[in-house]
């Protein structure tokens, strides 16, 4: 009689715990890389978030609400990617952040949009807000907003006639190859060689001997981290001369770490980089990030911290828990610093969940990147 | 040239895994499925030289080096392929696909799934050669490469312990009852294989970067390599090699990069279809 009556008190107890501490979170589904070709994107990504996370829990959560961050590693692969994006919804996911590879995004995008979850990610390829999906929305520039910013360098900057383009063929690589070929033609440089490589290719020695056959004014160069830093050490081996330029990921610091000497002189135009200390909150977030993760961070931890605060604010904005309305909230948006600090830089939304913010050029200076000019939004 | 050259360099590197791969089939009659990882693994003995020990880059090799013949020569000999194989050669082929996967993801476990920078033997520079710039990288990288393949083979046709592997490797009972320590002989070809893969590892990180699936590609593209040049003959896995290393740069720069993957693979149907010897090999026999 005594256990009998100890064990319902128990259960009591327990299950009143249990409904108080799911009423005091909210939780985010974290759906990246975290092993695989795009780790180390992944990985950035989810340490941006845990700081913000951390910050947002510090300042009381958002609506009075602890975030409880639940992480899921896609291994890089689109359809576990899926899978996971369901798993998250089905644990209760408030919103889902991540993925980066636009190719899982592709494709995990549509169950977000079926439960209508909002889905912060950092994939770059332009056709992921082209699908019409209300509920997805960028933490950086599509390669149709990042890679047009480069024009006026190649033409006026580097005075190119002909140039030439090496990328990965992904979904990422793709819609920059293809943006940047337009761009090439309407600003009437020509094209003169195109070099794609595969993902996760080790071997970039008859990529480089092509390029260097061609012998552009300068190589756009647009591929993934490990892919960048690869391409780098063997166009070092080759003395390949002319300016290597990209768009984001040539100039990380994983990039730069991997390459050594091989990422001196690459040039990248960045949506936002750690390196951009004048800009106070970057300065900040760059501080913390190393002094928690003994590393720099990379843009991929600043768009997955953006991605978390971004959550809190227009949460907050709408007032209430709600996928749909949050979603409605997004489109058309504009976030001021002034008003919402931990947003970083000033920072639009549009209808199709594009974004557009001030960015930067960088350049490779004795191993690190420096900020060697800034882009308007565009 | 520059392209003919990368494919040699490359292809050298593939020869010597491919080289492993006979060597162990001689002595074992298995295909080592784990050879690829044999070659991811040493890059990261050498990292961990450097990074937990503070140990010189040449230290750091040389440590590599002797934990590659403990571990993947003699470890692998005694703890894998001794009680294994009197099961079966299928058994034991099961076992390496098993030990390949437990490598991997020890290094994964270990040193996460990021890539990791690997310095390179050779100080980034060119050479003028008939006046087309070549990479001393790649030229280094082919003549270390070559020498060692040489030296391997004037050792085991000029050498007493040499001809005993090759007796060994060709007739087990008929060696030991002629004399020779044929336990002490498959030995020394474990010992050697490893060896190579340590030094395969050394040359090509550098390019590939030290990461836990390296050995996925190398492996497939030296097992193909060996059949192509025939897998019982080290001559023959050099050929393999050198062929499969020249013929992907040049898909890859003239033809197509799309379908460069594919190529190793058509080679192999084609190989397997008209010579299935391979290009070097015998059809009967086996020799090291």
């Amino acid at each position: 009689m005594y256990r009998a009556l100890l064990l319902s008190l128990s259960t009591a107890l327990l299950m009143t715990a249990g409904a108080a501490s799911a009423q005091e979170t909210v939780k985010l589904g974290m759906v990246a890389e975290l092993s695989g070709a795009g780790a180390p994107a992944g990985t950035n990504w989810r340490d941006g978030i845990k700081i913000a996370v951390e910050e947002i829990n510090a300042e009381g959560g958002i609506l009075q609400k602890k975030i409880e961050l639940t992480e899921y590693d896609t291994q890089t692969d689109p359809q576990v990617s899926r899978a996971l994006v369901q798993k998250a919804i089905d644990g209760g996911a408030y919103v889902i952040l991540g993925t980066i590879y636009s190719g899982s995004t592709l494709v995990n995008m549509l169950v977000a949009q079926q439960n209508s979850v909002p889905q912060f990610v950092g994939s770059e390829a332009p056709n992921i807000v082209e699908k019409g999906n209300p509920f997805v929305f960028r933490t950086s520039s599509g390669a149709q907003k990042g890679v047009p910013a480069l024009t006026p360098y190649f033409k006026d900057t580097l005075k190119a006639k002909k140039v030439a383009v090496a990328w990965v063929n992904n979904e990422f690589g793709k819609g920059g190859r293809n943006v940047f070929i337009e761009e090439m033609k309407n600003a009437g440089i020509e094209v003169i060689a195109d070099v794609p490589s595969e993902q996760a290719q080790t071997d970039y020695a008859a990529d480089v001997a092509k390029l260097k056959q061609a012998n552009p004014d300068a190589v756009f160069v647009y591929m993934n981290q490990e892919e960048s830093a690869r391409f780098l050490i063997e166009g070092k081996k080759q003395s390949l001369a002319m300016p290597l330029v990209g768009e984001v990921t040539l100039t990380e610091a994983k990039v730069i770490e991997l390459a050594g000497g091989a990422a001196e002189g690459a040039i990248a135009h960045v949506g936002v980089t750690a390196t951009a200390t004048d800009v106070p909150g970057i300065g900040a977030f760059s501080k913390k990030f190393e002094e928690t993760f003994k590393r720099k961070p990379t843009h991929d931890a600043i768009k997955g911290y953006v991605g978390a605060w971004t959550t809190k604010y227009v949460t907050e904005l709408v007032g209430e828990f709600d996928g749909e309305a949050f979603s409605e909230k997004m489109h058309g948006l504009c976030l001021k610093v002034a008003d919402h600090p931990k947003i970083l830089l000033d920072t639009c939304w549009d209808d199709r969940g594009e974004m557009s913010r001030p960015s930067f050029m960088v350049q490779v200076k004795n191993g690190a990147p420096v900020v060697i000019g800034t882009v308007p939004a565009n | 040239m520059q392209v003919l050259l990368s494919g040699l360099a490359t292809g050298s590197i593939y020869a010597l895994v491919a080289i492993g791969f006979t060597l162990v089939w001689q002595a074992a009659q298995t295909v080592n499925f784990a050879q690829g990882e044999f070659v991811m693994l040493p890059a990261f003995f050498v990292l961990a030289g450097v990074s937990f020990f503070g140990l010189p880059l040449w230290a750091a090799l040389l440590l590599g080096l002797v934990a590659s013949i403990v571990v993947l020569g003699i470890l692998f000999k005694k703890l894998i392929v001794e009680p294994i194989l009197p099961h079966g050669g299928i058994t034991l082929i099961i076992a390496t696909m098993a030990l390949g996967i437990l490598l991997k993801e020890s290094v994964k476990e270990f040193y996460s799934a990021e890539a990791q920078p690997f310095a390179s033997l050779v100080q980034s520079a060119h050479v003028d050669v008939l006046g087309a710039v070549l990479s001393l990288q790649d030229l280094v990288n082919l003549a270390i490469s070559l020498t060692i393949v040489v030296l391997l083979t004037l050792f085991l046709n000029r050498t007493r312990t040499g001809r005993c592997m090759q007796a060994t490797a060709q007739n087990p009972a008929v060696a030991e009852i002629l004399g020779v320590n044929v336990k002490r002989m498959i030995l020394y070809t474990f010992i050697i294989n490893a060896a190579l893969a340590a030094l395969a590892s050394f040359l090509i990180t550098p390019i590939y970067l030290a990461k836990f699936s390296n050995g996925e590609t190398l492996g497939l593209i030296a097992f193909i390599a060996a059949i192509v040049g025939g897998f019982n003959q080290i001559r023959g896995a050099l050929v393999g090699g050198l062929l499969i290393g020249v013929l992907d740069n040049l898909t890859a720069a003239y033809v197509t990069a799309e379908y460069r993957a594919a190529l190793p693979l058509v080679l192999l149907i084609a190989i397997i279809l008209l010579r299935p010897q391979g290009i070097m090999g015998t059809s009967e026999g086996r020799t090291v």
